[in-house]
């Protein structure tokens, strides 16, 4: 199957999966009065990332056709989501500052003077259009990475911790080997490997990732399975399985509330770095930003570029870890404040 | 009547020289149905290992080397894993001495103790809830409708013990191990749990194995004692018989030195020396160290037990001799 019907697909998913969530989530009071704490003291960040998920789900849902093509011919047989239709025939031919009224660099003259918010690149295309286009690009980076990376560090964190002995030995093998290597080029290889698709950088990524939480989660579960309330749920005829679900999981839940949101921002930002280097992802802002990089000396500066990826991934970043940290305030009962 | 539950030679090890430390060594008693034991002894003698060893909760590396601990008409030892994971909180249930642990502090209590009730009965949610209700309102747990939603670290000390209490009752268990149920709690709320739980266990008719080093407590609550020393039991008996007529020496040593019985302006009477470590638990008797009576027997053998009529019962040699030169005259 095409791509864009995946696409599609994945967002069917998660609107109904969200729809279930909130559905659930509705009637325990634990999460309508988490979120709304969350809504009242981070009112702005969470309507930011709202945004951004917005972009991100109108740049999912593509379909063929219905377009008016021109000459194009390739376009006419490729899927367009929504955004690139709100966008569409917006290309230039030429360079412009935002709001130019007049072509830059001697191009041909602007179809659409003053239209472009940002500017445009050096191949003409609208640059609000890329900086938008990047959201879907870093939200499926950091949200798919770390939906790789957590289970797999718990799994492994969790079962090192609890059972010990030759478990832990095994686990904590695989930990020191991986954090032997240099993050860096470990990255490299695994996408030469892989491939250098946005799935194939996610998992090299998850890879790499998972080691440091997985230490932190086999220390917490060390500690965890001393307390009292273990042994008490052991005296209750609880089975193993069931303490680490009812009693060492949710004792994580606030390390890993955290750690996704540090690493979601983080993984955002490595993207950016992986770009630099060339392997990043297709569309990302790093890649923007990249090329970007060589338009900076160009006289008159060319800075729409920059400053608006930039500025994309920084708001980004900047808001889920507003949203992160006020989740660890409510969500963590040993910071509980007093809220009834 | 029968014994609801009944311990022989039951010996639990340590990795250490040799086959390893018998931090319990050879225990033997047993409990009627309905009756309340309390295990005595200092800090380290090996109380709560003792309990931990009858829930085969033993922490590692302990083991339990040899011994049997029959329940009812089961086999606790022999039992398979799974069987054993019924048998807890079920037949047998315990509560801890940490109430401020004891508990999980991100779950509600009211959801940890319907937990308890699903987890060996097939109750839906809303039964459940009620039960939680009434076994709150059983164990005198004010306003119980609302703490049923309270987080542990809402809820007082002996709030907390009072949950954990609500939770060993859930399932109806004809035993409950109270690992020094009172030692965290200041001395109003201890008076109060201690009621509490002669109360229950009269309404109920369970057994209950009560394990503290607070003679008051025991004194309150308990139908029989054994006091135990360096791992082993040396006096047990009903608690007319350890109250007022002790025997072996180191019962009397820890009677004398309860500061309910001080005499105002005088030295409370104190047992000389500290317990000895496993490692250097000395041959014969373990008490001989310490003992004021010690003669040379104490140092050679392991002292016998002697019946003394009623299930009174006493290791020790100088008891042995005197009552055998007795029976001679």
């Amino acid at each position: 199957m095409a791509d864009w019907v995946w696409s599609n697909v994945v967002v069917a998913l998660l609107l109904m999966g969200t729809g279930g969530v909130v559905f659930y989530a509705r009637r325990s009071r634990m999460w309508t009065e988490t979120f709304s704490d969350l809504w009242r003291r981070r009112r702005f960040a969470v309507l930011v990332i709202g945004f951004y998920v917005l972009v991100a789900l109108l740049d999912s849902v593509a379909w063929v056709g219905g377009m008016d093509q021109g000459e194009d011919t390739v376009a006419r047989y490729e899927a367009q989501s929504i955004l690139d239709r709100l966008f569409a025939g917006s290309q230039e031919r030429s360079y412009s500052a935002p709001f130019a009224d007049v072509e830059f660099y001697g191009g041909a003259p602007l179809t659409h003077p003053g239209a472009h918010i940002l500017g445009t690149d050096l191949i003409g295309r609208d640059v609000l259009y890329l900086s938008l286009k990047g959201a879907r690009v870093a939200l499926l980076i950091g949200g798919l990475t770390s939906l790789l990376a957590i289970p797999l560090a718990l799994l492994f964190g969790i079962s090192a911790g609890y059972f010990g002995g030759r478990i832990d030995d095994v686990v904590f093998f695989v930990m020191s080997t991986l954090a032997s290597m240099p993050g860096l080029l470990l990255l490299i290889a695994l996408i030469m490997v892989l491939g250098k698709s946005t799935v194939a950088v996610c998992f090299a990524l998850a890879i790499t990732g998972w080691v440091g939480f997985c230490r932190v989660v086999r220390g917490e579960t060390f500690k965890l399975r001393e307390l009292e309330y273990v042994s008490a749920a052991r005296a209750l005829g609880v089975s193993e399985f069931g303490i680490i679900v009812r009693h060492i999981l949710p004792n994580l839940m606030h390390l890993v509330i955290i750690t996704f949101v540090l690493m979601f921002s983080g993984l955002v930002l490595s993207e950016a770095i992986l770009s630099w280097l060339g392997i990043g992802v297709d569309g990302s802002w790093g890649q923007m930003i990249d090329q970007a990089r060589n338009e900076l000396s160009r006289d008159p500066i060319v800075w729409w570029n920059i400053v608006s990826a930039g500025l994309a991934l920084f708001g980004l970043i900047l808001a889920v870890n507003f949203v992160g940290d006020a989740l660890r305030d409510t969500l963590d009962p040993r910071t509980l404040r007093e809220t009834e | 009547m029968t014994a609801l539950l009944e311990v022989k030679g039951l010996t639990a090890r340590f990795p250490g020289p040799g086959e390893g430390l018998p931090i319990v060594d050879g225990v033997d008693f047993h409990i009627d149905s309905g009756e309340v034991l309390a295990l005595v002894g200092e800090s380290g003698c090996g109380k709560s290992m003792t309990a931990l060893s009858l829930m085969r909760l033993l922490p590692k590396p302990g083991r339990i080397a040899s011994g049997r601990v029959r329940l009812g008409d089961e086999e606790v030892l022999s039992m398979s894993v799974n069987a054993m994971r019924r048998v807890r909180g079920h037949r047998m249930a315990m509560i801890f001495q940490e109430p401020m642990t004891s508990l999980n502090p991100v779950v509600r209590v009211g959801k940890q103790v319907m937990e308890a009730i699903r987890l060996h009965e097939d109750v839906s949610r809303s039964a459940a809830r009620l039960r939680s209700l009434e076994l709150f309102s059983e164990v005198g747990i004010p306003d119980p409708e609302a703490r049923l939603d309270a987080y542990p670290h809402q809820l007082s000390g002996g709030l907390k013990q009072r949950v954990m209490i609500a939770m060993a009752l859930s399932t109806r268990p004809e035993l409950l191990i109270a690992d020094e149920p009172t030692t965290a709690l200041d001395v109003t709320i201890q008076a109060q749990i201690v009621r509490l739980l002669r109360d229950l266990q009269r309404d109920r008719g369970m057994s209950i194995l009560l394990i503290t080093h607070d003679l008051g407590v025991v004194n309150e609550l308990s139908d029989r004692v054994a006091v135990m020393y360096a791992g082993r039991i040396v006096e047990t008996g009903s608690r007319q018989d350890i109250f007022k007529r002790p025997r072996h020496p180191y019962t009397r040593g820890l009677l004398r030195s309860n500061p309910a019985l001080a005499v105002p302006g005088e030295r409370l009477p104190e047992i000389q020396g500290v317990v000895p470590s496993p490692v250097e638990w000395p041959q014969g008797c373990r008490f001989s160290t310490r003992c004021s009576e010690v003669f040379e027997p104490c140092r050679i053998d392991v002292p016998q037990t002697t019946n003394l009529g009623e299930g009174h019962r006493c290791d020790c040699h100088g008891v042995t001799s005197s009552t055998n030169s007795g029976d001679g005259a």
